[in-house]
């Protein structure tokens, strides 16, 4: 049976080349980059030439590019060391509702420990309202993170519009931008964005890799503790294989190929819902029903049918979609982005699957999608029916 | 060997070494076997991990062995609403209930049935022992497993034939040894697990602890039928008739006989007690029960002989059942039997086939009714 992979929000295949960077990085650049000797250099030589193309993909400069290990990390460095650092400019923190774990949990942290955190409301289309956010900002606000794009259900924020708010107030405006790093342009100036996370196995890189951009005149203090590395930003040796398959992964992200990708993610987007119309199966769509949105996302409430019965039945045809977070005894957990935008109806939150597409996804992979939910709601409905 | 491999069989699968070993066998058996654990009971601390966590991870190292795929489904709504809620409520009215019998009607062999369907199960399967044989009519009759010890046709009493239907016991015709030996010879990270004890939802934990978390516990006092007070109790639900330990009852210098319960009185919160293990209190000679369910609905008459057990693990009496009207029993025993209990399950066989069960209510003797709730 072919495998079908369409949870590419989750995590992305590795593309051959970087493949092959990473096979042969990890064969001749053994050398700890900190060192002085040759063989140290030629690691070193590696990871400044990476920076600077990352640096390039978001109109930042090198010298505010930090290896991280991934988003989780970024997103922890950013919002943890920003609050410990502004403690003396206040206390006081904004953020959404449908932000990542990897956002809520340092939230909750800082919470824990004195600080106040406001959680902007979603309408049902995912959406925040900049007048909230204006309503909701105070003079000791010290941090804004707002995600660019959500993971479940690709709704995008209006990035410039908080940057232009936050042009004049105190408070640091960061955002994670796992998710949209792949498709969208991305500019620090042009947006007024002060940290920035990303992650490399989103985009067909290695995992445990990203990076954190962070303005350079902000002095944020390193959240792993140990050797100087980073300019002291950032302790632990450099990952010099991952970070250069991070490199060429982030290469291959030509505007070009970013507009040919959101072309072919709508083209199977409207196959996928024209099919459900078909084929009667009752759906909506949770999330932005027209641009901007992140293309690769699209996540819908099948009615009737439980998640994770549906994700199950699936699997066993071979066909990888989400449907939320597992529990440590893996048994989902309703989604706290669906349960922020549906808060009186549960069906939807509980009903729900997200369909992701990535750079390997292709119309066969769709029409077999297609093909084998049907064939499991026809087989669900008429259980329920019998 | 018969082509097994378009026959999906659904395997609850516990993170034990018996429901580790049912869906291997059946995998050797050539079924397209899927296993699935139960979260039936959420017992999450403050620090987010739950004891299902482990028995999960368990399942998750069997089936990857084994090579099947494997899932967690949550049953926790319907344990609640299904058992536990009738858990609670059967000893709010005194009684000592079996939420096993009842989790097996309700959860494993409904709910789980039901999801399993819905994942195209044509059966499904645990780490039950019980066998099942289907006759040329259609029946299905469910069968002592082989080892004597471990047999759970108690538990699965309440069942129908219906509900068989979709049913295969892989270890009904094994002893347990053999089922470990099974387990280690195919390298089962399973295969030295030990055994779960108790009650599914309270696991190892202390009983009286987990209950006063739901109940209030009333304490009162503890005396003869004679009038005489031997102490106090700490609530009536921490007490079960035949009970001996826990009483805190010395010798009396006489004869030095152990004390029992023997008796409740739920209206005046008074717990009896009695000295000796064969307290003529404790033993009656037959009783009355509801909710009688069978098996297969084979017409046995009005009253019939059979064997009965009270509760797991006890040998068959000798008993004469007598159909009343509204699913009523009455039980009456060829011996007095002792410490019959109210809330417990009387499950009757037939030589090695379990015919049914029916919840008891009531025990008399010399048509008295005992003073047990």
């Amino acid at each position: 049976m072919k495998k079908v992979y369409l949870d590419n929000a989750a995590t992305t295949p590795v593309s051959e080349s970087v493949i092959k960077e990473i096979t042969d990085k990890l064969s001749n650049y053994y050398g700890n980059a900190s060192t002085l000797y040759e063989i140290g250099r030629s690691s070193k030589s590696i990871l400044e030439d990476v920076r600077i193309k990352l640096a390039n993909s978001i109109n930042a400069k090198e010298n505010e590019i930090i290896f991280t290990s991934g988003g989780t990390e970024s997103d922890n460095s950013a919002i943890i060391k920003t609050a410990e650092t502004r403690q003396n400019y206040g206390k006081h923190i904004i953020t959404t509702k449908i932000e990542h774990e990897a956002v809520l949990k340092p939230m909750k942290y800082l919470e824990n420990h004195g600080y106040e955190v406001s959680y902007l409301d979603v309408d049902s289309n995912g959406n925040i309202s900049i007048e909230d956010l204006k309503n909701n900002l105070r003079e000791d606000t010290i941090l804004v993170s707002i995600m660019m794009g959500n993971n479940e259900v690709g709704v995008q924020n209006p990035i410039h519009e908080i940057g232009e708010l936050l042009k004049d107030h105190q408070a640091y405006f960061h955002t994670d931008a796992v998710q949209a790093y792949g498709l969208k342009d991305i500019d620090v100036n042009r947006d007024n964005i002060d940290l920035l996370s990303t992650s490399a196995h989103k985009i067909n890189g290695p995992k445990m890799t990203g990076f954190l951009f962070k303005r350079e005149t902000i002095k944020l203090n390193s959240f792993v503790l140990g050797g100087d590395q980073e300019q002291k930003r950032r302790a632990g040796t450099e990952n010099i294989p991952s970070i250069a398959g991070f490199g060429v992964a982030v290469n291959s992200l030509t505007k070009d190929e970013k507009e040919k990708r959101i072309t072919k993610y709508n083209s199977f987007r409207e196959k996928i819902l024209t099919e459900l119309n078909n084929n009667n199966i009752e759906y909506e769509i949770n999330g932005p029903k027209t641009e901007p949105r992140l293309e690769h996302i699209l996540n819908i409430w099948i009615k009737g049918i439980p998640t994770d019965l549906l994700q199950m039945n699936l699997d066993l045809d071979g066909v990888a979609i989400a449907g939320g977070s597992a529990c440590t005894a893996g048994s989902l957990e309703p989604s706290h982005v669906l349960s922020a935008m549906f808060p009186t109806n549960p069906n939807r939150v509980n009903e729900s699957i997200r369909i992701s597409f990535g750079s390997f996804t292709s119309e066969d992979d769709i029409d077999l999608f297609i093909e084998r939910i049907v064939k499991v709601y026809n087989r669900l409905n008429k259980n329920r029916r019998d | 060997m018969k082509d097994n491999s378009k026959t999906r069989v659904v395997v609850g699968m516990s993170g034990g070494v018996d429901s580790s070993v049912s869906a291997y066998l059946l995998k050797q058996q050539g079924y397209d076997v899927v296993g699935v654990f139960m979260k039936n009971w959420d017992d999450t601390d403050e620090n987010g991990v739950c004891t299902a966590t482990e028995d999960f991870k368990d399942v998750a190292h069997v089936a990857n062995e084994i090579g099947i795929p494997y899932y967690s489904v949550n049953f926790e709504k319907e344990y609640w609403d299904r058992v536990f809620t009738y858990f609670l409520d059967e000893y709010k009215r005194g009684r000592t209930p079996n939420p096993d019998v009842i989790c097996n009607t309700e959860i494993k062999y409904k709910a789980f049935l039901e999801y399993a369907l819905d994942l195209g199960a044509d059966y499904i399967a645990m780490g039950h022992y019980a066998k099942l044989e289907r006759d040329e009519y259609g029946h299905n009759h469910l069968l002592r497993a082989v080892d004597d010890n471990k047999d759970q046709t108690y538990f699965l009493s309440q069942l129908s034939a219906k509900q068989l239907d979709k049913v295969i016991f892989p270890i009904g015709g094994m002893t347990k040894p053999e089922v470990r030996q099974i387990a280690k010879e195919a390298g089962l990270y399973t295969a030295d697990k030990k055994d779960s004890m108790g009650i599914c939802f309270i696991g190892e934990n202390n009983f009286k602890e987990f209950l006063s978390n739901y109940l209030p516990a009333k304490p009162g006092k503890m005396m003869t039928f004679d009038g005489e007070i031997k102490g106090d109790h700490t609530g009536l639900m921490y007490y079960t008739i035949g009970q001996r330990k826990g009483l805190g009852i010395g010798g009396d210098g006489n004869d030095n006989l152990p004390w029992f319960v023997v008796g409740k009185d739920l209206s005046k919160n008074i717990l009896y007690v009695g000295k000796g293990y064969h307290n003529e209190h404790l033993y009656a000679d037959y009783l009355d029960a509801t909710g009688a369910s069978w098996i297969n609905n084979i017409n046995r008459g009005e009253e019939f002989h059979c064997t009965a057990k009270f509760r797991y693990r006890q040998k068959d009496s000798g008993v004469t059942v007598k159909l009343n009207d509204d699913n009523k029993v009455t039980v009456t025993f060829d011996d007095p039997v002792r410490s019959i209990t109210p809330g417990q399950a009387v499950v009757f066989y037939d030589g090695d086939e379990c015919l049914g069960t029916a919840t008891i209510d009531a025990a008399y003797k010399n048509n008295k009714q005992l003073q047990y709730v």
